[in-house]
């Protein structure tokens, strides 16, 4: 029986990276549903059904966060790179590519990923 | 800069980035504990206990009428292990040499994933950490002398004791290099490998996995259903610059992490 969410044979591959493979495509379905509330809310001329709505995409909004908290943890590297883009202001694509280049407040480009090797969990992963 | 003082060395990005795919390819195939147990974090360097939720005897405060008890924690252990590498090869490598000289950061590697996987399963005294082998309450079972042959069933009894103090699987088995060699040369009467024959109890025991863990004495078998063991980072595996001169640059492999079992029936030693 196949899944989508696997890309590689799922016997293949460790029992983390399955869950990761659920979670990411848990995260995508979240990110999906909030983009229709959205669209949804947009063109609901009821009140009382649009406030039902906006009260299920909050609800999508939180699931979202920490379906992304969970993929954070498990993936140090992206973690690293997303403190460098996420909750800041001023020019997004500049954070990102100074979090790319792992730049500090030097302006230095020397500690790539700030030094971590970035393994992590390794749980499940066998000879 | 963070305090690994990375832009102070003498070292290209392109030479950083060969170094750090250097000690993650010599360090991942070695952190057989790591992938048995949680991972919670990274914390970060500042990051310097975990708490344990408990407190100390109640005893007098300071004032009459008033108590105190002090929060018990587990304080972050600190790995080190220094290597050098010679400024002549990262110039090669800058020049595009595929042969550079790593050999003291492998040794650096190797020597920190045995302390990272001995803490894990055999403990560490002087920083209160008790390790998986040490902590289980099952009494151990010996793997005794003959050979190798008995591995599988003594594996199988041993899943079969944390099974019987109801902790679900799946279930893991970390083996020492020598076992891990002794069990790939072996086979079984008739012929049947049994490397082969324990990972089939494992499949059929909730398809958990085998790792090899230099560092570990004899072998460990232990649930993975989680919440169990709970290695916990401050910071991760990461490389940082000590100093240089005309010749060498001296650089360090270092991590901090805590490490606690939550449920000590959850493993069983058999100890060589």
């Amino acid at each position: 029986m196949e899944f989508d969410q696997y890309h590689e044979p799922p016997e293949e591959l460790s029992p983390e990276l399955r869950t990761k493979a659920r979670l990411f495509a848990s995260l995508a379905e979240e990110a999906e549903a909030i983009n229709w509330y959205e669209q949804r809310l947009s063109v609901e001329p009821d009140a009382e059904a649009r406030s039902i709505m906006a009260n299920a995409q909050h609800e999508e909004f939180k699931h979202f966060a920490m379906d992304l908290e969970f993929l954070f943890r498990r993936m140090p590297v992206w973690r690293q790179l997303a403190e460098g883009v996420l909750f800041k202001d001023g020019d997004i694509v500049e954070h990102g590519e100074a979090a790319e280049a792992g730049e500090d407040e030097d302006g230095s480009n020397q500690e790539g990923s700030g030094g971590s090797l970035g393994i992590g969990s390794l749980k499940g992963a066998g000879l | 800069m963070n305090h690994l003082l990375r832009g102070h060395a003498p070292i290209t990005d392109e030479a950083w980035k060969q170094i750090d795919e250097e000690a993650s390819d010599s360090l991942v195939p070695r952190l057989g504990g790591r992938k048995l147990v949680d991972f919670d974090g990274p914390h970060g360097w500042g990051h310097s206990a975990t708490d344990l939720g408990r407190v100390t005897d109640t005893a007098d405060g300071p004032a009459e009428g008033v108590n105190m008890r002090a929060r018990k924690v587990l304080p972050v252990i600190e790995l080190r292990a220094p290597f050098t590498v010679a400024r002549s090869e990262l110039e090669a490598l800058d020049r595009g040499a595929v042969d550079t000289d790593f050999d003291s950061l492998n040794d650096a590697a190797r020597q920190m994933a045995v302390a990272e996987n001995a803490a894990i399963f055999h403990g560490l005294a002087e920083a209160g950490i008790e390790g998986i082998a040490g902590a289980s309450s099952h009494d151990p079972i010996p793997l005794g002398g003959n050979g190798f042959q008995d591995y599988p069933e003594h594996i199988a009894k041993a899943i079969e004791v944390i099974l019987s103090s109801g902790v679900e699987g799946p279930y893991g088995v970390a083996l020492s290099p020598e076992c891990y060699t002794g069990v790939v040369e072996s086979a079984e009467k008739g012929g049947y490998p049994l490397l082969s024959h324990i990972r089939k109890i494992l499949r059929e025991s909730g398809d958990g996995p085998m790792v090899w863990a230099p560092g570990l004495d004899g072998v460990v078998v232990a649930s993975m259903r989680g919440g169990d063991f709970l290695f916990e980072s401050g910071q991760d595996l990461s490389i940082g610059y000590d100093s240089h001169d005309a010749e060498l640059v001296n650089l360090y492999i270092e991590e901090s992490f805590t490490f606690r079992v939550a449920t000590p029936e959850a493993a069983v030693a058999l100890p060589k």
